[in-house]
């Protein structure tokens, strides 16, 4: 954990010093450009490296009743066994993380002497981990306005829904306060909890930390240390259409959008190297995103080795005089084999 | 095997709270009574292991062939390329740890490495430093490792201590699949020349005599007989099973472990009186005796040969489907991997249908294989069975869902059917031990052997906590299922965490409950030849019986 801070740290004064030391542009321009451009190509990269392998076996995992006897109602969701019906388990998975959902928790405990293990249905991950991703999406959609010019409808409109509680000037966004919870909770839990305090790497902490860093960073943009807001979407929006912005620009704005800029820039490198990559893998998962119909349709093996096996013929020759001694009825009869022998 | 500890020693010899060093930092530990013994060196090369050599699992030095490090990357880097599965499992956990105490191993042990995450994380730390950049330059930052001696034995340890039942990959956001990595990681120490005897053993059994147990084809027919005495005493009819006889519609194939081993044969007498009764056309195969497929606790490959038999028979005797029995891992390959591996069925195979409702298995219609379990239960569905339930009556029954039939195959409707129609007391586990997420025996996947007895006590610990509480809270004496493994695994078992209940085959309390046409009246016995507790009426009332089938609950 303490190496995932320091890295966080030392990111922080790449971004801070640089713009203290004059690299606005590098920072502004030259990195978010690279960022970009390595976050798109090693994501594409990596789900190619994927798709190359092959999908041997169809091993879904059933997560209900089978479609069997007619009068048996299968479990359209959890055990699919229509395109329908995988779209639908494939669409649970991704907007409301149905697997999550699922989540228990197992506590030893004492019933009048009797050690029992008891399961309680635990939602707390489930939750907080679909509000960090729902906020994320806000974030993300509400970013876009320095992108585009006008700004879309739409845009506008998850802006207005963001802020409904119409406190605070500028005004308070949701998700901003929602997902620092979430990533608090996420957070929270990989410390206090032994197991995942055990089974947790520093990739773990620093990805947190890496969020945290960007989501405050940008609180303190908009709320204390303020920067020319429109200067940012005119730098921005060059990036995107390839008019780069000039270094008289660049430079107007404050030292805390560069630190900003810095960690979203890195977040973004970091991406397709990293377990962030379950963004893609979902999509990829057999045991999620195959129907379950392995007995009524035939799925292949585009590697299938050739049968190599113990035939009947070599079966009977070994037992011939076994089985028909049994009363056994064989293929080829005992004479036919002590003929040949001789001969 | 060393003397095992009561059931309050073994919680109380649990430890409570993690090790205070990192996992990288400690080493797998060879405790006896917690790992398999070795597969002998020249059985492992007779399958064809190039690597097979002389090690033992407690030695400091496991003889590891010399280019050891280079199998090991080259096993992986073409498995890698093999299993898009594998690639995306590797690369997409965040470990956010909802799959930790999913584990029946982790709950019994608390051993960290048991959460499958962890397990998983044993390869993926490998993986990381030779196949991913991140691994390459961040090295530890990014939870990549250097492999060496002690990794492989860790590799081989843990993959040891799980039973591939699924249960974790139905709780992840993701649907990492904790058995593909350990069937993976065990095909890597195959490579390695580390097999295990418990499993090699079945495995080269069954490729030459047809079946686990390495029954001769003479000796098969002779037990198979022997149970067929044992049906004319409990019901008078004598039942003459075809053996290897061409031109029936149906080739039956069962778990081998039910003609061998109690209460398993309970469940095999169960199939032949229920076909004698129904008047199936089908005959059984000495040579594919076996629906089990220890192939599978191997590899991909070794899975396919030993399945092949199947449809082989099943062209030689010009049978148009196959029936299969009560069995978990067989329904695994069956139901997932026995088209892919082994089809396109012979041409004499038809779609599946039953003769006596003539219901179509449309849902079997590339495999031609049909579960015995559906099959009866649409003859029960239908009322072609003549059931008295009262025959079970002394039966407090609850139903285990076997790993395997339940989370990579969905069948948990149609053994309820059948058990509530042939018996009169049934009473669920609780809620989150059931169905989908139904906990392991404990054992499965090659590790029901007696050395370890210790590792599969803890293992079971979950499911036998469930059983537990319905026979502390409604009397549950019998524990039915549809596993011929379970069958082997749950008796001691449950003689181990909750004395006094006993374990049934589905087909044994069907085979109970069915009055069959021409048999001794009144049946005074079960298929155990114990006296039935709430013995049959006399037969004075003709004609009554038709009455008391089905609607009796």
């Amino acid at each position: 954990m303490t190496i995932a801070l320091a890295a966080i740290l030392i990111i922080l004064a790449i971004g801070w010093g640089g713009a203290m030391l004059g690299l606005q542009y590098v920072l502004g321009v030259i990195l978010p450009l690279v960022a970009l451009l390595v976050f798109i190509i090693g994501f594409i990269m990596r789900l190619v490296y994927w798709a190359k392998s092959p999908v041997p076996f169809a091993i879904p995992t059933t997560g209900g009743q089978e479609k069997s006897l007619d009068w048996i109602k299968p479990a359209r969701l959890d055990s699919p066994t229509t395109t329908l019906g995988l779209i639908g388990r494939m669409a649970l998975e991704i907007f409301a993380f149905r697997s999550l959902f699922r989540n228990t928790v197992a506590k030893r405990t004492d019933d009048n002497g009797t050690p029992r293990i008891t399961y309680y249905s635990s939602k707390w991950l489930w939750l907080f981990a679909l509000i960090f991703h729902y906020c994320m999406l806000v974030i993300i959609i509400r970013h876009a306005r320095f992108l585009f010019e006008p700004v879309p409808f739409f845009i506008n409109a998850v802006e207005f829904l963001d802020g409904i509680l119409q406190v605070g000037a500028p005004r308070f966004f949701l998700s901003s306060g929602l997902i620092i919870l979430a990533l608090g909770f996420l957070l929270l839990r990989r410390i206090c909890n032994e197991r995942l305090r055990y089974l947790s790497l520093p990739a773990d902490y620093f990805a947190l930390f890496l969020l945290l860093a960007i989501v405050c960073s940008g609180i303190c943009m908009r709320y204390m240390d303020k920067v020319d807001i429109a200067m940012v979407k005119v730098v921005l929006m060059g990036l995107v259409t390839f008019h780069l912005p000039t270094m008289e620009q660049v430079s107007q704005i404050g030292p805390i959008f560069f630190v900003h800029i810095t960690f979203v820039s890195v977040l973004f490198i970091y991406f397709p190297f990293s377990k962030l990559m379950h963004m893609g893998g979902i999509f990829f998962s057999p045991t999620r995103n195959m129907k379950i119909n392995t007995r009524e349709y035939r799925h292949i093996n585009p590697w299938n080795p050739p049968k190599k096996f113990h035939t009947y013929a070599a079966y009977e020759d070994d037992f011939r005089e076994l089985m028909v001694e049994a009363g056994l009825p064989v293929d080829k009869e005992l004479e036919e084999k002590t003929e040949k022998e001789p001969a | 095997m060393a003397k095992m500890p009561t059931s309050d020693q073994l919680l109380a010899q649990t430890p409570t709270s993690f090790p205070n060093k990192g996992w990288m930092d400690i080493k797998a530990e060879f405790i006896p009574g917690r790992f398999p013994y070795p597969a002998k060196a020249e059985t492992m090369e007779k399958m064809g292991f190039t690597h097979a050599h002389t090690w033992a699992p407690e030695d400091e030095d496991w003889n590891l062939p010399e280019n050891w490090e280079e199998i090991l990357y080259n096993g992986l880097k073409e498995r890698l390329e093999k299993h898009r599965s594998l690639k995306v499992f590797m690369d997409t956990c965040v470990r956010c740890g909802a799959c930790a105490d999913k584990c029946h191993f982790f709950l019994g042990t608390n051993d960290p490495k048991n959460m499958p995450v962890l397990r998983a994380e044993l390869l993926r730390s490998i993986y990381r430093k030779d196949f991913t950049l991140a691994g390459k330059i961040l090295g530890k930052f990014a939870g990549a490792r250097t492999v060496n001696k002690d990794v492989v034995k860790e590799l081989f340890s843990y993959a040891y201590q799980c039973t591939e039942c699924r249960r974790c990959s139905l709780f992840c956001p993701y649907g990492i699949d904790t058995a593909e990595i350990t069937a993976i990681v065990r095909e890597l120490m195959y490579e390695l020349g580390l097999g295990i005897n418990w499993v090699m053993e079945p495995v080269s059994n069954c490729n030459r005599t047809g079946n686990h147990l390495g029954i001769q084809p003479h000796a098969f027919k002779e037990i198979v007989e022997f149970l067929c005495d044992d049906i004319e005493t409990v019901t008078g009819i004598r039942i003459d099973p075809p053996f290897n006889e061409k031109g029936h519609e149906v080739l039956f194939i069962a778990p081998s472990g039910d003609v061998f081993a109690d209460p398993g044969i309970y469940t095999f007498m169960g199939y032949l009186m229920l076909f004698h009764e129904i008047g199936l056309d089908y005959t059984l195969s000495t040579y594919a005796s076996e629906g089990g497929n220890f192939g599978s606790f191997v590899s991909f490959d070794m899975a396919k040969k030993l399945n092949a038999k199947m449809y082989h028979e099943a062209e030689r005797l010009g049978a148009k489907w196959i029936l299969g029995g009560e069995c978990g891992h067989m329904w695994r390959v069956v139901n997932q991997y026995m088209a892919t591996y082994n089809g396109p069925t012979p041409a004499c195979m038809e779609t599946p249908v039953s003769p006596i409702t003539g219901t179509v298995f449309e849902n079997a219609k590339s495999t031609k294989m049909v579960h015995i379990v559906e099959f009866t239960a649409d003859l029960i569905k239908h009322n072609k069975l003549n059931l008295r339930p009262e025959r079970n009556n002394h039966l407090i029954t609850t139903w285990h869902d076997s790993c395997n039939p339940s989370r990579a195959m969905g069948c948990f409707e149609e053994p309820r059917t059948v058990l509530k129609a042939v018996c009169n007391n049934f009473f669920e586990m609780p809620e989150h031990t059931i169905r989908e997420e139904t906990f392991c025996c404990g054992s499965g996947s090659g590790l029901n052997s007696e050395e370890v007895m210790d590792l599969r006590m803890r293992g079971g610990l979950p499911r036998a906590n469930a059983v537990r509480w319905v026979a502390d809270h409604n009397d549950v004496n019998r524990v039915a299922c549809m596993c011929a493994l379970d069958r082997a695994i749950l008796p001691p078992l449950m003689n181990y965490w909750v004395p006094g209940v006993d374990v049934s085959g589905l087909h044994e309390l069907v085979a109970n409950a069915l009055v069959m046409k021409d048999e001794t009246q009144p049946r005074t016995m079960d298929l155990r030849q114990e006296d039935l507790e709430y013995p049959d009426p006399e037969p004075e009332e003709e004609g009554g019986e038709e009455m008391e089938n089905g609607g009796e609950e």
